[in-house]
């Protein structure tokens, strides 16, 4: 199919159309209208499920019923709607149901504002809402990317039988690319066995998230376990970039990791051997090949916007054999390509240190330039 | 012309709780009428001094940058919860929220629901101008049937999104509910009698007597296309027979109060 | 006969909206094209005689934007002799 201009939240919207969705309920929160909105004219158009709910938490409901009937559903938000969501996303994670959910996440904490951030890693990569989940997490740095994520992040909560999220930040969700969108996928219900979709003549099957004899919940927790190490061993992707002889190697995910790459690349004009590591699932998280390349850099540069949440898991999987450095911006600011130029010039220029906390230097860096 | 505009010819002057901040706004938009009563209305019973409002999350989540009182920011849809808590901790205060049709409608029916039922001596005032105004222009609970906002491109169509929810009848149902009242902010006439309401509702909590509410019809020009004279027009012709005018809960004990 | 008044629109403040040109009775009002406010709309102002200072316009003004003076009239007699 040809390639077209699209914005990225008009463009993940058609593309879950694309991939068979078949219901949508959301919610309006900038800066992701625009997936609601053109859902609210294409889902009716194609005859597929669409309602604007009261606000998040009818949504998130809506979203539970029709994922137990066994049907293609998805909803999308930013990073207040998708809080006032983790109620739902848990008894979804009890219940072992598929979802797709988007987060197209903005400056917090609160109301922040409508700016691009990554402060939700934490929320949606440890579970989202209360209780041992974990969803499958894709970070794409791009509208193609993002695009091309959504058929296999519906796929993946399908055979896992588990959340899956598209997270993104404003700048995604609201920036126009070429792209190329796959072609119109017609819709495939499902047989499942366990969805409730009308007992008929088979044996009634009831969908909870409830067991209320500890020993059964016990065992409950341990097949969701059992499966997401399933996810881990074989469901990791990520994209690396310049890596063969790296000294430093810069990693961000999304949005930071594209950015990086600009600097990356000028860094490299510049003599200098710096590479990237851009995890494409940040959950789960590549703490393996992180830790492959930990050992054949000099320092590890950690770049997000937030105040170092990926940088936890980095550290995780190094830990405490390479220096690991750190630069984030926070509160929807975006970081330019210059400034992380500099970051990697400093830290290749200067004897790299193991510290407990990089993020500490970071905030006396921060507290110097940001009066 | 100049020996008219003395202080002793003064007829009208911006009141005293409005602030000096230009507000953001769109021109013609009567969200600024509405705040420029309830400052009127404050200023006339001397309550800025002891008043917290809530502001909402929509047009009027700055809300607190104009009016020189007290005001607390709440999340979308709770201001009811907020102002349930402010108003429980501190009797004395005059405690009222603003909001519009997503944050009371829409996220935050169970709030307010819950206040009207509880019958909380606060004071609310409801911006009804039938779409989400800061999100652009999307369907509200309070979008007439047929009408094309951003979320319902071909008209609301009742079989798929159903009807529109008429608030201020709907709370006057409640017992706890003490005076409900729709207004509208069209002409010079209602904006008079919206102003007279909502002195009304201010009084009704001064002395006690129960849960307030002034719904007022209201204009987007910027999300319904059209200016803000049209605009204008649109309540009038299209919005008000949809949602009538009137008192639809006076309580026994507002009545007999003879405000 | 009727009374005299006078408005004063805040630049500051006024955005142009006409609304208050739409209210006015006596129809005095209308839009400075030769003016900008700071925040680059044009301002209402008056522009022809027979301002009541009837604060229609105040009324219908979102921004607060318009003071009213009406000329305070005595009696009849008074006025007639020009007081």
């Amino acid at each position: 199919m040809a390639r077209e201009l699209w914005e990225g939240n008009q463009a993940i919207a058609e593309g879950a159309i694309r991939s068979g969705l078949e219901a949508y309920f959301g919610y309006p929160i900038t800066p992701q209208n625009e997936i609601l909105e053109w859902m609210s004219r294409r889902m009716p158009e194609l005859g597929r499920a669409f309602v604007q709910a009261e606000a998040e938490l009818g949504a998130i409901n809506m979203v539970y019923g029709a994922a137990c009937a066994g049907v293609r559903v998805m909803t999308s938000s930013s990073s207040p709607g998708i809080s006032l969501m983790q109620e739902g996303l848990s008894y979804i994670a009890g219940t072992e149901i598929p979802m797709l959910l988007v987060n197209v996440m903005r400056g917090g904490p609160g109301l922040g504002n409508i700016a691009p951030s990554q402060g939700d890693y934490n929320q949606i990569c440890k579970g989202g809402g209360h209780g041992d989940y974990h969803p499958i997490v894709l970070a794409p740095a791009s509208v193609q990317e993002a695009v091309d994520l959504i058929p296999v992040a519906f796929d993946l909560a399908e055979k896992y039988l588990n959340i899956a999220c598209l997270l993104l930040d404003g700048s995604i969700g609201q920036m126009m690319e070429p792209v190329e969108l796959p072609p119109m996928r017609e819709v495939k219900r499902k047989d499942y066995p366990w969805a409730t979709n009308g007992a008929k003549d088979r044996a009634r099957r009831v969908l909870t998230s409830i067991y209320l004899e500890p020993e059964d919940e016990e065992k409950t927790n341990l097949r969701l376990l059992r499966r997401w190490q399933e996810v881990q061993a074989k469901e990791m992707r990520y994209k690396e970039y310049y890596l063969d002889q790296a000294q430093v190697v810069v990693i961000g995910f999304g949005t930071a990791g594209r950015i990086a790459l600009s600097a990356v690349r000028a860094a490299r004009a510049q003599g200098i051997q710096v590479g990237l590591f851009r995890p494409v699932t940040v959950s789960p998280f590549p703490y393996e090949r992180v830790a492959e390349l930990a050992a054949r850099a000099k320092v590890l540069l950690v770049v997000e916007m937030n105040s170092g949440q990926m940088l936890e898991d980095v550290r995780l999987a190094v830990n405490g054999r390479t220096p690991i450095e750190f630069y984030g911006r926070v509160g929807g600011m975006v970081p330019f390509p210059d400034e992380i130029l500099s970051e990697i010039q400093r830290v290749s220029r200067e004897t790299p240190k193991i510290v407990d906390d990089p993020g500490k230097a970071w905030m006396k860096r921060m507290d110097a330039a940001i009066k | 012309m100049a020996t008219i505009a003395v202080p002793q010819n003064l007829v009208y002057e911006r009141p005293d709780s409005f602030t000096d901040t230009p507000t953001h706004y769109c021109p013609g938009c009567t969200h600024g009428v509405a705040h420029r009563l309830i400052a009127e209305v404050l200023d006339e019973m001397n309550l800025a001094s002891r008043t917290i409002g809530v502001a909402p999350v929509g047009c009027a989540v700055f809300a607190y940058n104009y009016f020189a009182i007290d005001f607390v920011e709440a999340p979308h849809g709770r201001a009811p919860a907020m102002a349930t808590g402010l108003k429980r901790v501190l009797p004395e205060a005059i405690v009222f929220t603003y909001q519009g049709d997503g944050d009371l409608a829409s996220i935050g029916t169970g709030e307010i629901v819950h206040a009207a039922a509880r019958g909380e001596n606060i004071t609310v005032i409801f911006i009804n101008n039938a779409n989400f105004g800061m999100t652009g222009g999307q369907m509200a609970p309070t979008t007439l049937p047929g009408m094309k906002t951003t979320s319902s491109p071909n008209g609301r169509d009742v079989e798929t999104q159903g009807y529109p929810i008429r608030m201020a009848e709907m709370l006057a149902t409640l017992d706890g509910s003490g005076y409900i009242v729709r207004r509208s902010l069209h002409d010079p006439k209602n904006i008079r009698l919206a102003k007279k309401a909502i002195r009304l509702a201010f009084e009704v909590q001064v002395r006690g007597l129960g849960f307030s509410l002034v719904e007022l019809l209201s204009t987007c020009p910027s999300n319904w296309n059209l200016t803000p004279v049209e605009s204008l027009k649109f309540v009038e012709e299209k919005m008000v027979p949809y949602y009538p005018l009137g008192d639809y809960k006076v309580s026994p004990a507002v009545s007999a109060a003879k405000i | 006969m009727p009374a005299k008044g006078w408005i004063e629109v805040n630049d500051q403040f006024c955005k142009g909206c006409e609304l208050c040109i739409a209210a006015c009775p006596p129809d005095v009002m209308a839009l400075d094209n030769e003016r900008l406010t700071p925040k680059g709309y044009h301002p209402a102002h008056i522009v022809k005689d027979g301002c009541t200072g009837c604060a229609i316009c105040a009324l219908v003004c979102p921004d607060a934007a318009i003071t009213v003076y009406r000329e305070v009239t005595k009696a009849p007699a008074a006025a007639a002799a020009g007081g």
